[in-house]
C-alpha cells in the first residue's frame, strides 16, 4: 500500500462524489416543481431503449474486440442466442437469465476452458 | 402498502442478486489481496456503489493515481449515469423524500429494472422503485464485504457467472424489442455504441457512444414522435 488512510479516503470521496453528482445532475437541472422541456421528456421516452443496447455492448466490449481470435466469441454468441430464444419462448426473465448464465458457465469451464 | 411493494419488487431483483453478490465478492477479494481491510470494501460499496468504478478504484489506490486523474477517470467512466437520471426524471420526481436515496442507488442494473418495469396496479410506484433499489444495494454491500472477509474461499468454480449481468441486459433488450412497434431507438443504442467501440476501443468508447446516441435520437425526433403518436407506444 503506497497511500496512507487519509489519501485513500480522499480518493474514495472523489469517486463517490463524482458518481453521485452525475446521478443527480439531471434532477438538479430539471427540478420537480417546474415543467420539464418537451425535448427532455422525449429523451426520457426513447433513451432507455438506446441505453440498454449500449449496456449490452458495454458488457461485451472485451469479447467483441477479440472476436478475431479463438474462441471467436462463440461462448457468448451461443449463450446469448439461447437466452433470447428462451425469452421469446417462455417470456420468463428468471428462466432466460438463469438458463443463459448456467449454459455460459458450463461452456467456459468445459468446452472452451 | 410497503409490504406489498416489497413483495412485488423482490422477484425482479433475483437475477441481480446473483450477479451483484458474485461481482461484489470478486471486488472484495481483489481489494483484500491488495492489503485493504473489509471496512474499505464496506465504505466503497455503500458510498460509491458502482461496479466498474470500484474495480477501477483498486487500480487507482494501488498505483496511487493523483487526485486530478482520479476525478477525470471517474467522470469518464461514470458519465453514462447522466442518461439514467435524464430518463427517470418524471418517475423519480414523484418519489418524495425517497428520491435522493434512489438516485444514489441508480446503477446500470437498477436503471435497467426501474426504467422498464411498471409497478402492479395495486402497488405504490415509488415504494416499488425504493425496494428494487435498496435490495440491489444490499446485495452489492453483502457481496463486497463477504469477498473482503472470506477471501478466496469459494467451494466451486464461479467462472463465467458474471455473464448474469450480460444476460440481464440481453433479456431486457429482447423484452423491449417485443414490446415496441419502433425499433429505431434500440438499434441506435446497439449499433451506435458498437461502432464507437470499434473506433475508440474498450476504454474510451462510452462518451462518444453517448454523443452519437444523443445526436441520432435528436435528429430522428420528429419521425419517432410522429410514429409514437400513431401507435401510442414506442
Amino acid at each position: 500500500m503506497i497511500l496512507s488512510d487519509s489519501q485513500v479516503l480522499i480518493r474514495v470521496l472523489i469517486m463517490a462524489g463524482i458518481t453521485f453528482l452525475l446521478r443527480i445532475l439531471p434532477f438538479l437541472l430539471f427540478p420537480a416543481g417546474k415543467p420539464t422541456p418537451n425535448y427532455v421528456l422525449y429523451l426520457g421516452k426513447v433513451l432507455p431503449f438506446a441505453i440498454i443496447g449500449m449496456l449490452v455492448i458495454y458488457c461485451l466490449k472485451e469479447v467483441i474486440l477479440s472476436a478475431a481470435l479463438p474462441p471467436y466469441c462463440l461462448p457468448e454468441l451461443i449463450a446469448i442466442a439461447v437466452t433470447v430464444l428462451l425469452h421469446i419462448w417462455k417470456r420468463n426473465s428468471l428462466l432466460s437469465i438463469g438458463g443463459g448464465t448456467i449454459l455460459y458457465m458450463v461452456l467456459v469451464q468445459t468446452i472452451f476452458a | 402498502m410497503k409490504k406489498k411493494a416489497l413483495k412485488a419488487a423482490f422477484p425482479h431483483t433475483i437475477p441481480i442478486m446473483a450477479g451483484y453478490i458474485v461481482l461484489g465478492i470478486g471486488f472484495g477479494i481483489l481489494l483484500k489481496t491488495n492489503g485493504y481491510s473489509f471496512l474499505w470494501a464496506f465504505a466503497m460499496s455503500v458510498f460509491i456503489y458502482a461496479g466498474s468504478m470500484q474495480y477501477v478504484a483498486v487500480t487507482i489506490l494501488t498505483q496511487g493515481v493523483s487526485l486530478i486523474n482520479t476525478a477525470i477517470i471517474s467522470l469518464m467512466l461514470q458519465a453514462r449515469h447522466l442518461f439514467y437520471g435524464l430518463s427517470m426524471i418524471e418517475k423519480y420526481n414523484r418519489a418524495g423524500k425517497k428520491k435522493f436515496l434512489i438516485i444514489h442507488e441508480l446503477t446500470d442494473e437498477t436503471f435497467s429494472l426501474t426504467s422498464s418495469l411498471k409497478a402492479p396496479n395495486d402497488v405504490d410506484e415509488s415504494w416499488f422503485f425504493f425496494f428494487i433499489s435498496i435490495l440491489n444495494h444490499l446485495y452489492w454491500i453483502i457481496g463486497c464485504c463477504a469477498g473482503a472477509i472470506l477471501g478466496s474461499f469459494i467451494p466451486f468454480s464461479t467462472k463465467g457467472i458474471d455473464f448474469a449481468m450480460t444476460a440481464l441486459f440481453v433479456v431486457i433488450f429482447t423484452e423491449q424489442w417485443m414490446d415496441s412497434q419502433n425499433h429505431i431507438p434500440a438499434l441506435i443504442g446497439l449499433l451506435g455504441s458498437l461502432a464507437c467501440l470499434l473506433i475508440f476501443g474498450a476504454d474510451r468508447f462510452i462518451i462518444p457512444s453517448m454523443i452519437v446516441i444523443l445526436a441520432l435520437l435528436t435528429v430522428s425526433r420528429k419521425k419517432l414522435e410522429k410514429e409514437a403518436d400513431s401507435h401510442d407506444t414506442l
